[in-house]
């Protein structure tokens, strides 16, 4: 059966909903910090206008969490509605870290959320300021563990596919929270909050000076935020290139494709910017593979592998295969994986019809070649490689963006610090602008992680054509525009209560 | 501990324990009860404005409760979540969207400039209140009616009929179930209030309302009870699945500790209907809340235990699950069985939170005093 179609929607619904979700997480993650440390400053100074302060960054948080929590449901069910295979056929890991994440942070969260908003006269101030961390460690929890989940899709560990229940089954729970992309994930995505968070209140706080109003209230908010946005960018400099380092060990392909490399090179440099050739194509093919470019020499090789003399294996290696480097060629892979899937039947079938004998031929078989299960449901070997355009210039997007930021916060705190923040009119200007990039940057990350992962739905195990519900396209088509259509509507009315919120300014927020 | 514990045992376990957050589930849906009574019970917009107040420090409980119940049973339950949700899509997804525009309405109903305007929201708060809940008790109906899918050898499911879920809403037995929680959850809002606001005049039109749907809910907690005693089930044994006359009642005559938890349960709503209608107690909440966790988890665990179907088959009863051929491994099992000695503690702070929160009952001053009030 060709289900082309549905894959294609439900991959486009699934991102839909995603990239909506992860328009509202980042303020959540960042923000929340953010309040916490100004409720600390009034809990230690006793000043009412910090506490002033604190009470409307922490409106505008809620009108946030808000759209955050209506978009992050659909993302807990959505597995099962419609990626069911997926959800039976690595439930046994992957559920695992959602439930964990429902009952350690989505009830802490909700639960202090309640006490940070309407408890102000209700328990002690120490309590309150307990509360609101309690609201920002829940946020970060809940992060900490889909990202786990997230990581273990790009690198799958402590699992055995057991041949009775037709699935991965886990081996090791330990394995999978230490995961290392996991980890690096999770650094890297929950400081992407953090800058978010930052970018939010300096761009807001830049707005206020330039129409000369709630001055020192902006000058403050800018001193803590752009002191938290300088430290958390360097650390999300640190870890974006962590990431990168270990998606060159687990996803080549990934990499090759954020780099645009065909053919693989000791001593690779790094696109600092650069215009893809679209005439060029995998295989053997005379075009360049840029129109221009501007190369940092031996920096993929470091990057990636920490060596500058490293090879960097490009996607004709990883197609075509590179015998000099231990590379096979993926025609190789898709010939094992089908003997692994004949077999599996043949164990189904011997099983059933009691030949016990037979099941045990077939089991060694399987067992033999189980690591390229996945490869047998490919089609064509260059399917291995990622859609390499989007793949490519959202990375660049997202590193050139992150490496403005923290210039931004490091301007911006410099001139505070001297007492000239508010002269400086094309900086205040620029940093209100940076808000959208903030969110352009964080959607450009993900797109690189999910989009680059591509044909897998589970890394080298579970391509996405296998993963998805068995539904009629025009289920997912309704579903999908209810979704583009209800929250669209809610995010016109978020921005339209924020900015609302925002003119009115603190004295009447 | 948990690792010694035999695969059939940490199944049943599981089973009780997402009965369990079921059962709190749906205690906590006083919140959706008490969103379709705004227009009922509050007289002027004051009132509604308290009303919402009451109810917006809780509605964060029932949401996450709900998505708690779907992350248990996909850690625990996979292939029922996969099945399930994939096949009654369109119920499922309904369900979702009733929750999805219950979640920014709070917030969003009296802020300046909110695009879709008061009354907007509070139609959402509206249809959260009673297609959602309506349409969670056909879903859960569906345990016990059963669902029209098919799995292969390899455990991949598919759905039978086009309908996707919607054939649900045609059994009455689904249709009993759902609009018994719907009542159900009116009853409860209206004690939730007694117990929560100080305010004379609706305290007085909350026991006019109260009294309404508490007869509503009497009759079709009654029936459901008759339907369900007197309705066939899915057994299963060595050879496979069967369907056994009268299996539920069987299943109450053959563990009576679900039949004590279920009449305990009951006695215990009625008795708080009871005291707060005639004798004036603000406290019937507490009895009707732990009433209402007791008759739920009953009504659970009466799938998971006595070799019962947990979600049968129509299109081909061997396709049928039961919690043996549809949980996680042994391993995931106990793992997660650590992870569920954190139940306890995040009950107990949410206890500590709602007394910490509610020691004083709301008033109109208050609300209206608090710029930042819902
Ligand atoms: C404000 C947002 C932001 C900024 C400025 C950056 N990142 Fe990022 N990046 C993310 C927000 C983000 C993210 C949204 O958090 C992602 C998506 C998935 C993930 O793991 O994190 C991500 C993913 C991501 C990945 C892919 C990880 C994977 O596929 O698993 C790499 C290699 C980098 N980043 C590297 C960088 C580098 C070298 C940066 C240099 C400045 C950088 N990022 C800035
Ligand atoms: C695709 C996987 C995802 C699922 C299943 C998911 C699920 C959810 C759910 C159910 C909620 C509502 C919680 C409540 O009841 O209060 C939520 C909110 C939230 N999620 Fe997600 N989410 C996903 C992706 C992410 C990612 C990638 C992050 C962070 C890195 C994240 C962080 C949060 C945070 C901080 C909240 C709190 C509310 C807010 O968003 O403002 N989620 N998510
Ligand atoms: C909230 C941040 C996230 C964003 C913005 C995001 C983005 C995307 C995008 C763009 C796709 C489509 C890829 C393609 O079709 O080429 C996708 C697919 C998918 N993502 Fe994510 N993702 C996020 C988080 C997650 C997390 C945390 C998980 C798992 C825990 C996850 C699991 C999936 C799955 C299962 C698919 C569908 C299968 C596929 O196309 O690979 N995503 N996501």
């Amino acid at each position: 059966m060709d289900n082309t179609l549905l894959v294609e929607l439900s991959r486009a619904q699934f991102a839909l909903t995603a990239l909506y979700h992860w328009l509202f997480v980042p303020l959540t993650l960042g923000l929340s910090f953010i309040v916490a440390i100004m409720e600390t400053i009034y809990v230690k100074t006793n000043n009412p206008e910090w506490k002033k302060l604190t009470k409307f960054w922490m409106g505008l948080f809620a009108i946030n969490f808000a759209i955050g929590v209506a978009t992050g449901i659909i993302m807990e069910f959505e597995f099962g509605t419609n990626w069911s295979n997926y959800s039976w056929i690595v439930g046994d890991i992957f559920g695992a870290p959602l439930a964990i994440e429902g009952l350690m942070a989505f009830f802490m969260e909700s639960t202090f959320f309640a006490v940070m908003f309407f408890g102000w006269n209700k328990v002690s101030k120490k309590a309150h300021l307990l509360s609101t961390w309690l609201v920002a460690i829940g946020s970060n929890l809940s992060a900490l563990w889909i990202l786990i989940a997230n990581g273990w899709m790009q690198h799958p560990v402590g699992m055995e596919f057991s041949v009775d229940t037709a699935r991965f089954e886990m081996q090791n729970f330990f394995d999978v929270l230490f995961n290392p992309i996991g980890v690096s994930k999770v650094l890297h995505t929950v400081s992407s909050g953090y800058v978010m968070g930052s970018l939010f209140v300096v761009g807001i706080s830049s707005w206020y000076l330039l129409k000369k109003r709630d001055i020192l209230f902006a000058k403050r908010s800018i001193i803590v935020a752009a002191s938290f946005g300088l430290i958390t960018s360097i650390f999300l400099i640190t870890t974006g290139d962590e990431s990168a380092h270990e998606v060159a060990k687990k996803q080549p392909a990934k990499l090759a494709a954020m780099e645009g490399l065909y053919d693989g090179h000791k001593r690779a440099g790094i696109i600092a910017i650069g215009q893809l050739n679209t005439k060029k194509e995998i295989g053997d093919n005379n075009e360049d593979p840029f129109i221009w470019k501007i190369e940092v020499p031996y920096a993929l090789s470091f990057l990636g592998y920490r060596d500058i003399n490293a090879f960097v294996p490009g996607m004709n290696d990883l197609v075509y295969g590179n015998k000099e480097h231990g590379i096979e060629p993926v025609n190789e892979k898709i010939e094992k994986g089908k003997i692994a899937i004949k077999a599996l039947r043949s164990y189904k079938d011997s099983k059933k019809q009691n030949d016990l004998q037979n099941a045990k031929i077939a089991l060694k078989e399987f067992r033999k070649y189980e690591k390229y299960f996945g490869y047998g449901y490919i089609s064509d070997p260059k399917k291995i490689i990622p859609p390499i355009g989007i793949t490519f210039y959202s990375f660049h997007i997202m590193v050139g963006l992150g490496s403005w930021f923290a210039g931004l916060f490091l301007l911006m705190l410099y001139f505070s610090m001297i007492g000239k923040i508010e002269n400086k009119r094309l900086l205040l200007r620029a940093s209100l602008f940076s808000i959208p990039l903030g969110y352009i940057a964080g959607e450009a990350g993900w797109i690189v992680a999910e989009v680059g992962r591509q044909p897998w739905a589970i890394q080298d195990m579970l391509p996405v054509g296998m993963a998805t519900s068995q539904l009629d396209t025009t289920a997912v088509i309704i579903t999908m525009s209810l979704f583009t259509i209800i929250f669209t509507a809610l995010l016109i009315a978020e921005i339209k209560i924020m900015i609302t919120q925002i003119k009115l300014g603190q004295e009447e927020a | 501990m948990f690792e010694n514990l035999s695969l059939l045992t940490l199944q049943q376990y599981w089973w009780f324990l997402v009965s369990l957050i079921g059962a709190l589930f749906i205690f906590t849906t006083f919140v959706q009860g008490g969103q379709t009574l705004l227009y009922k019970i509050a007289k002027n917009e004051k009132q509604r404005d308290v009303l919402v107040a009451s109810l917006g420090r809780k509605w964060e409980l029932a949401f996450t409760g709900l998505v708690m119940f779907g992350g248990a049973l996909f850690a625990a339950f996979p292939l029922f979540y996969a099945v399930s949700f994939s096949g009654a899509y369109y119920v499922w997804m309904a369900i979702l969207f009733c929750f999805i525009i219950q979640a920014v309405s709070y917030e969003y109903r009296k802020k300046p400039n909110n695009f879709l305007g008061k009354r907007t929201y509070e139609v959402f708060l509206f249809i959260n209140g009673s297609l959602g809940i309506i349409l969670i008790g056909i879903a859960l109906g569906t345990l016990f009616t059963g669902g029209n899918f098919i799995k292969n050898d390899m455990n991949l499911s598919a759905w039978t009929l086009q309908s996707r879920g919607l054939e649900a809403i045609l059994n009455p037995f689904n249709v009993a179930f759902g609009l018994t929680l719907f009542f159900l959850a009116r009853v409860q809002a209206s004690l939730y209030f007694l117990n929560n606001i100080a305010h004379k005049e609706i305290e007085i039109q909350t026991r006019i309302q109260l009294k309404n749907d508490a007869i509503f809910f009497v009759g079709f907690f009654v029936l459901l009870t008759i339907m369900l005693l007197t309705m066939s089930g899915f057994s299963y044994d060595m050879e496979g699945f069967y369907i056994e006359k009268y299996k539920f009642l069987s299943n109450f005559l053959a563990t009576p500790i679900l039949l004590i938890l279920f009449l305990l349960g009951t006695i215990m709503v009625l008795y708080a209907i009871f005291i707060s209608l005639f004798k004036n107690s603000t406290k019937g909440i507490w009895f009707s809340g732990i009433g209402t966790v007791l008759v739920t988890l009953s009504l659970l665990c009466l799938l998971g235990f006595n070799h019962t179907a947990i979600y049968p088959s129509l299109s081909d009863i061997q396709s049928s699950l039961n919690i043996e051929n549809s949980s996680g491994s042994h391993y995931t099992l106990s793992v997660m069985g650590y992870v569920s000695l954190m139940v306890p503690f995040v009950l107990g702070y949410i206890v500590i939170v709602w007394r910490a929160m509610d020691k004083t009952k709301i008033t109109s001053d208050e609300i209206q005093a608090d710029k930042h009030h819902y």
